[in-house]
């Protein structure tokens, strides 16, 4: 079962009122959910309740619709990004040299889900497939930084550099 | 009709041209099985069950979907074609509790009866399974997602019939499932607990909230006194839980069956169905007269009247303060039942049997305690199909018992309270009485045919003694919604209003017998089974609610006069707005 952000909503008047306009200007196009929820996503950066709340009255659809949309797709987030996004690649070559367990190690870590973000919004984590560096298998990546060759003893030493 | 040549199984038919292969084999006598498929509101071709060849085609097509052209030839039943509806089933097992032996759509389960045809158990795939905590947060229904096969048909009901959409397909591939949106339990949504839900789900995924259990307990109880009161529709459709036609009016059996099950008193809710009409048009003549909020809106549906709260707020002052028959009901029988009978009424338990499940909601409702409080008006409130397993389980021979009638106490009614049942009939009863309120004179023909009829919204207007009402009569919630709407902005004006929250109203209500999708998509069951509430009305001698005996007997007695103060402090209520939180 999904697990939703312990972040609390912070969204300004400003993103509010981009979204507005946004949703104004094409609430009356067919198959407008879609791009509301891209747009929403570009502003907020995630998809809380708040926000699709907004999107699903725009649109004068029912709430459990939006949120359909929003848990099929997966370029969707329900949850914040963190100041600091790790991704772990779990492609073909970084899967085979352990990336897996990186992956749960740094879930146990974080105290988080993949998917999700810390509750003081410091750190998210995601999976993603191959970046191109299959040749520093297991990789990982935090924002800008790479690390590759990765090992499990590592992870505390990197994430203390944050 | 245009038609067009087709072969079925090799046989030459003439069909109707546009219409499915699924239609047009019907139409000639080849049923082909569907579990996803409802007409008009869920024609998604998801289960794949509908499966058929079509000559040239490259893949099994879905009949339920497909429209028929010249000279298609189809074949429904090859081994290729069996071959898939069975692996399809398969497939849907590997993901469903199958737990059969006590699950409380056994023997009418849609799943089950298609595994029975093609021989399938729930062996070949075993693998990995998704499990699901059972939602029983909402006062009238239980969902149980592990015995969900995702036909999307609750959705539907829901979105397209009822205008609520509260549930929706969340999630994708594997972890498929229905549900509110962001995971909420039922009973925290803004579901309005129609129950339609239940009525076209094929399996045991959506069921009642079972209470017989509550009604063996008080029939077991020395020390209480237990009346029952079947809602009018009731008589129209619990036969169909004893395999009699749908549209038999059973009522002398099912009277017969609720003594037999030891109840103290089986009364009629078409008693204060009369009660109801009698202080609706006493409420909506005080209102024409007195300039009150108009249009005055029916409030006897508790599904329409939570819609009312949770989604039009605003239009609470514009709902009849009336209590709904069934706590009209339980109010008299806790106060001046009590009173003539010697009981305390704390001592007296009231049972329902409802064609709702919004009846289960209704009965926990603020206000809803006549005879003072933690005296609930109703204590237990019953679907028909618990009521049929009830009888099922006494061992009672439905068919075979003989018509008996009402306890006289609360069981004397109208035709006007009979046809409550049915879209139009709480207005058609409310003109017969509230014509004779305004004019003073006697209405020679008490039919009034405009606001009959099975079509989801219904206009008329009637000049009645130098006024001119326009009435309007709405069923399922999405036409209700379409009315307000219209209202709302001003591009209509009525001054009366009847509201059901089911489509047909109470006669498909959500607590009916279920139908198989086979049945409720090429037969018109709302008309089938208001016919027989019609036809009760017909042969009634006594067809006004004010010219009720007994009723008249209570007001002298009891209540003083209908809208008075004693009258309003036992059969009236007051609404609250809600928040709509998911």
């Amino acid at each position: 079962m999904r697990r939703f952000s312990t972040v609390p909503f912070s969204g300004t008047k400003e993103q509010e009122a981009e979204l507005s306009a946004w949703l104004d200007a094409h609430k009356a196009m067919p198959g407008a959910a879609m791009p509301a929820l891209q747009k929403a996503q570009e502003i907020y950066g995630y998809l809380p309740i708040e926000v699709q709340r907004m999107v699903a009255d725009a649109l004068d659809k029912p709430l459990a619709e939006i949120y359909g949309i929003s848990t099929f797709y997966s370029q969707f987030s329900l949850c914040p990004k963190g100041e600091y996004k790790i991704s772990v690649c779990l492609g073909t070559a970084c899967y085979v040299k352990g990336s897996g367990k990186i992956y749960e190690s740094l879930q146990e870590k974080l105290g988080i889900s993949g998917g999700e973000c810390t509750a003081d919004g410091k750190f998210s984590l995601d999976a993603c497939r191959c970046i191109g560096a299959c040749g520093l298998a297991p990789v990982m990546t935090i924002n800008d930084d790479v690390y590759g060759r990765l090992t499990g003893d590592e992870l505390d030493d990197i994430l203390a550099k944050y | 009709m245009e038609t067009v040549q087709i072969k079925i199984n090799n046989v030459s038919y003439e069909v109707a041209a546009g219409s499915t292969i699924l239609e047009a084999a019907h139409s000639v006598g080849v049923e082909i099985p569907t579990l996803c498929y409802l007409k008009e509101i869920n024609e998604i071709g998801a289960c794949r069950i509908c499966v058929v060849e079509v000559k040239g085609a490259r893949s099994l097509v879905t009949a339920c979907v497909y429209p028929v052209s010249d000279g298609m030839e189809i074949v429904t039943n090859s081994e290729k074609v069996q071959a898939a509806r069975r692996t399809n089933l398969e497939l849907l097992l590997s993901t469903h509790d199958q737990d059969c032996l006590s699950c409380v759509r056994s023997t009418d389960c849609e799943l089950q009866k298609l595994c029975r045809d093609y021989g399938v158990d729930g062996k070949r795939f075993s693998g990995a399974r998704e499990t699901y905590a059972v939602d029983d947060s909402a006062p009238h229904m239980i969902r149980d997602n592990n015995k969900c096969i995702l036909c999307r048909r609750c959705v539907a009901a829901c979105r397209a019939n009822q205008a609520v959409g509260v549930i929706g397909a969340s999630e994708r591939g594997f972890s498929t499932h229905i549900g509110c949106a962001f995971e909420a339990k039922l009973g925290d949504s803004p579901c309005v607990s129609c129950g339609q839900c239940i009525t076209v789900c094929p399996t045991g995924a959506l069921t009642e909230k079972d209470d017989t259990a509550k009604v063996w307990a008080a029939l077991n109880d020395p020390e209480k006194h237990v009346v029952v009161q079947p809602a009018p529709s009731v008589r129209a459709t619990l036969g169909e839980c004893f395999g009699l036609p749908i549209g038999t009016n059973v009522e002398g059996k099912m009277v017969a069956a609720l003594r037999r099950l030891g109840f103290d008193g089986v009364f009629d809710t078409d008693t204060a169905a009369d009660f109801t009409i009698m202080e609706e048009a006493t409420e909506f003549v005080h209102r024409v007269k007195n300039g009150g909020a108009l249009p005055l809106i029916t409030s006897c549906s508790p599904g329409w009247v939570k819609f009312c709260e949770t989604y039009y707020p605003d239009m609470i002052p514009n709902l009849s303060s009336c209590k709904s028959p069934q706590q009209m009901f339980g109010a008299l029988t806790k106060t001046y039942y009590a009173e003539k009978m010697g009981l305390d009424p704390r001592n007296i338990v009231c049972v329902s049997v409802m064609p709702c499940t919004a009846k289960k909601f209704e009965i926990g409702r603020e206000d809803m305690s006549a005879a003072g409080e933690g005296i609930p008006d109703v204590d237990i409130s019953i679907t028909t199909r618990e009521l049929g397993r009830m009888i099922e389980r006494a061992g009672i021979r439905f068919a075979e018992l003989p018509d008996e009638e009402f306890d006289p106490a609360l069981g004397e009614s109208t035709g006007a309270a009979t046809i409550f049942g049915a879209t139009g009939g709480v207005m058609e009863a409310a003109l017969r009485t509230a014509v004779e309120l305004v004019t003073g004179e006697t209405l020679e023909k008490v039919e009034f045919h405009e606001v009959r009829g099975t079509q989801g919204i219904k206009e008329a207007s009637y000049d009645v003694g130098g006024l001119h009402l326009n009435v309007c009569v709405a069923s399922g919630l999405t036409n209700c919604d379409a009315v307000l709407k219209a209202v709302q902005s001003g591009e209509k004006h009525y001054d009366f209003i009847e509201f059901m929250a089911c489509p047909g109203g109470c006669v498909n209500g959500g607590g009916q017998p279920t139908q198989p999708a086979s049945v409720r998509n090429f037969t018109d069951l709302k008309a089938l089974r208001a016919a027989a509430l019609y036809g009760e009305d017909d042969a009634k001698a006594v067809r006004k609610s004010h010219e009720n005996p007994l009723l008249k007997k209570v007001y002298a007695e009891y209540l003083g006069e209908p809208g008075g103060e004693k009258a309003h402090h036992i059969l009236h209520t007051r609404y609250t707005a809600r928040e709509k939180l998911y």
